[in-house]
């Protein structure tokens, strides 16, 4: 009864236009179609413009550039380079530089990282609060500041070649950079580096072999030793031998300058100290975040089993903590990818500094340039993170 | 039992039924030197390491920093002295720079004035005892943005701009008919709908209509002062507010967007967001400072540092997308059916029932963005604007003050006021994160 007293009261319309726009799916469709519009609208605006700006403004488009001649000079390059080269090349110096920073400042931030990240946790009291002060510092002030103070601050501040600080090792440190002595490999050298190789080869055969006996018979083999031996002491007795078939070129002073040996440029030390500092505080953070987010349980239940802190750590803890870290480790490689492009603050001839700089400056040719730029950063960082991934997988718990 | 018997039968009853205090070495200021110092011999050597450090960073500190430092001195002479220390007197002499830029120095109280009236603001809004939450958002976030930005371009007075005001003015006259058509019952679009649709409009219209009034009547007249004359932490502070408040709305937006159904709306937003999170900042600047007039038709043209801000707000905002996703993911799908099954409509199912729930769980992550925006602030000198570190740098190429020492007091002042405000976010959500998490936690 209640039921047709309902019905009744409501009365039968005729269902007009605006009624169709209240049903969700009629909305979706209206919706999207004003997005495509609105977007094709906006894009057509943007290039129809440009277009026109750069007509007025009698700029060339197109990448004719590329093959141009450059005329300036870049101060540090790892591949063949001179004034008389390309834009093209330009580019790829300027690209090599900027994976040299990246791939020296990944290695070090993690180290840095991690060291810290497990200090924060250690049971000293003042270590753990050493590398708490370090990270709330670090994680708190600009990228750019800190490598303004790298720069500015520090390195330029050295003294002048004459009066070098001599470091160990005859390593040099001054106003012009770290010379450092070059180490020049001399006939024979490479029998220590056979022996070197076959020493790593032989040491992955044993582990392998070591792992399936111990999944067999459950003996455990020495691994570590024999590829200490291996690794370390053969090739160094292998070297000794052969008469130590290495010399060292060492940095002189000649006139007002250091000749002989490598030059690290200050820009480049000033760009690597920064990126790894401030990256590893943020490393320390999420390696502090793993560990603490194993739970408790594991490690006492490994301790029940007898094994060792140094093998809890290693079988139970860090595999663990593995997967938690990885995730958020991959953004900030991809953070510190990224804020190598800071290098052009501090004239470090990276990709951003050289061509998006320098030869958007003498070309006027802002689209191409920017978007090339752009193109080589987002697929650096699709690279990187496919890798990541990759090793993620490998990390991850195998489930059922 | 058994060992109370014993205890009984043997002779020392009175003083077995009292615990046996602790050995002295394990508890009080040795016993915690002990445990956290000294457990071991390697933690032994490490404490010594590590107090050898710390002696070493105090006294590096308190001898550069106090001792040795220059207090006073008409340039940088006093500096130049071998074996000084940091630089103070260089500060001193150029704070006025390191605040207001090259704000003109007859006008600098209009930068105070702003300065105090966001503190009125923010402060009732932050201290949770404080009351009439309600009052002081609609203060921060409606009357105080134009206040400001009238007082600090001074643009509301000079000759009117007539499309503007006549803008305004339309936008007025919408809202008003839309509210009235609202109360009566005869319309066919939903009262709710129209009212909506009124606010929008007044929102959009009130800081026009002010701008308008303000010139008109002339009552006050403020000298116009160019974007290009602010600096310091002015500008600081205005990208990291705006972008701030700009970044939110589109990464909600943006996250909502890759979450929808619907297919296009999801591809955009996931592309938007995936390019700007795989380029760099600089690049997006140099986009904003070398391409957008580019994209312009010819003749217009936009600030400086309205384009800065455009695309800090645009890259904060995809990275804030990612983050307020995680909260929406986490949401369990109870949630959404539950508020679809009592008839809910999309903006309310977001706004009153996921979006506060989704927010509350990614706090964390949305302050690290707001820090991650605000430390981001300093790459505007890239593009020539004159941040805090843009105009401490500006300042060490002056040859009056140039001394080995007024490169480090420089970025040590500039560090300190980036740390405090970074430091203080994240101190602050830590504590709004307690206290939400209060209900949870019995």
């Amino acid at each position: 009864m209640a039921v047709t007293g309902i019905a009744a009261r409501a009365p039968r319309r005729t269902p007009s236009l605006l009624d169709l726009l209240y049903r969700p799916e009629v909305r979706q469709v209206l919706f999207q179609i004003i997005l495509i519009i609105a977007l094709a609208a906006l894009f057509w605006m943007i290039i129809s413009n440009t277009a026109a700006n750069l007509r007025r403004q009698n700029i060339a488009s197109g990448f004719g550039f590329w093959n141009t001649t450059a005329g300036f000079d870049i101060s540090q390059t790892l591949i063949p380079y001179t004034n008389t080269s390309t834009y093209g090349r330009v580019f790829w110096v300027g690209l090599t530089n900027t994976l040299l920073v990246a791939s020296i400042g990944i290695v070090f931030a993690t180290m840095v990282g991690f060291i810290m990240g497990i200090a924060r946790l250690s049971t000293n009291w003042l270590i753990a609060r050493l590398a708490t002060v370090y990270v709330e510092t670090i994680r708190n002030i600009p990228l750019l500041l800190q490598l303004f103070v790298w720069y500015f601050a520090v390195l330029k501040t050295l003294p002048p070649p004459r009066q070098s600080l001599e470091l160990v090792g005859g390593a040099v440190l001054n106003l012009r950079g770290l010379y450092l002595p070059e180490p020049l490999p001399q006939p024979g050298f490479q029998i220590p580096l056979a022996v070197l190789a076959l020493g790593v080869l032989a040491s992955i055969a044993i582990a392998v072999w070591a792992k399936r006996r111990q999944r067999l018979t459950g003996a455990q083999f020495h691994t570590g030793l024999a590829a200490l031996v291996l690794i370390v002491v053969l090739p160094a007795a292998a070297y000794f031998l052969a008469g130590a078939p290495l010399e060292f070129d060492y940095p002189t002073l000649r006139g007002f300058n250091y000749t002989g040996g490598i030059v690290v440029l200050p820009e480049f030390l000033a760009l690597v100290l920064g990126l790894v500092i401030y990256t590893g505080a943020f490393i320390a953070e999420i390696v502090r975040a793993g560990i603490q987010g194993v739970p408790k349980g594991q490690k006492e239940a490994a301790s029940a089993i007898g094994l060792s802190t140094g093998q809890t750590l290693r079988l139970v803890v860090i595999p663990q903590a593995m997967r938690i870290i990885i995730p958020p480790l991959t953004s900030n490689y991809l953070n510190l990818i990224k804020n190598s492009s800071l290098a052009v603050a501090i004239a470090y001839p990276d990709l951003v500094s050289v061509f998006a700089g320098t030869v958007l400056n003498q070309t006027g040719q802002a689209v191409e340039v920017i978007l090339i730029t752009m193109l080589v950063y987002l697929s650096l960082s699709l690279f990187t993170s496919l890798l990541m991934n990759w090793f993620n997988a490998r990390m991850a718990l195998v489930e059922r | 039992m058994a060992v109370q018997q014993d205890l009984a039968t043997g002779a020392g009853l009175a003083v077995a039924s009292a615990p046996m205090p602790p050995p002295r070495s394990e508890v009080g200021v040795i016993g915690w030197l002990r445990h956290n110092l000294f457990s071991s011999w390697s933690n032994g050597l490490l404490t010594v390491v590590a107090l050898y450090l710390i002696w070493k960073l105090i006294d590096g500190i308190l001898s550069w920093g106090i001792i040795h430092a220059v207090w006073s001195g008409e340039d940088g002479s006093a500096c130049r002295v071998e074996g000084s220390g940091a630089c103070w007197v260089f500060i001193k002499a150029k704070i006025g720079q390191f605040i207001y830029g090259r704000y003109p120095e007859g006008e600098r109280w209009r930068v105070n004035l702003v300065f105090i009236l966001a503190c009125a603001g923010l402060v009732p809004l932050m201290v949770p005892r404080i009351p009439g939450k309600a009052w002081s958002a609609v203060y921060t976030f409606f009357i105080f943005p134009v206040i400001a930005f009238w007082l600090l371009t001074g643009s509301a007075s000079g000759p009117g701009a007539g499309p503007i005001d006549l803008m305004g003015l339309c936008l007025a006259i919408v809202a008003t008919v839309a509210f009235a058509l609202s109360r009566s019952s005869s319309a066919r679009v939903p009262p709710q709908t129209l009212r909506l649709a009124g606010g929008v409009c007044l929102v959009l219209a009130y800081p026009l209509l002010v701008r308008w009034l303000l010139s008109t009547s002339g009552l006050v007249d403020l000298r116009p002062v160019a974007t290009e004359l602010w600096g310091g932490l002015l500008v600081t502070l205005v990208v990291a507010s705006v972008g701030i408040t700009g970044s939110f709305p589109v990464g909600v937006a943006l996250a909502l967007g890759r979450r929808s159904r619907m297919p296009f709306v999801r591809w955009a937003s996931v592309g938007f967001i995936e390019f700007v999170r795989g380029v760099p900042l600089i690049t997006v600047l140099f986009m904003a400072s070398v391409m957008l007039p580019l994209f312009l038709p010819a003749g217009v043209s936009f600030d400086k540092l309205l384009r800065a801000l455009v695309g800090v707000a645009l890259f904060a905002g995809a990275y804030m997308a990612e983050t307020i996703r995680g909260g929406l993911q986490a949401i369990p799908r109870g949630q959404f059916e539950a508020a679809q099954a009592l008839g809910l409509s999309y903006a309310q199912r977001m706004g009153l029932i996921i979006l506060p729930q989704a927010l509350k769980l990614v706090i964390p992550g949305i302050v690290n963005s707001f820090v991650g925006l605000f430390k981001d602030t300093s790459l505007v000198l890239i593009i020539g604007l004159f941040d805090v570190l843009g105009i401490v740098q500006l300042n060490l190429t002056d040859a009056k003050w140039f001394a080995n020492s007024t490169a480090m007091t420089g970025y040590v002042f500039a560090a300190l006021v980036f740390w405090v405000f970074c430091f203080g976010m994240s101190r602050y959500s830590q504590m709004i994160e307690r206290r939400l998490a209060a209900g949870d936690r019995r």
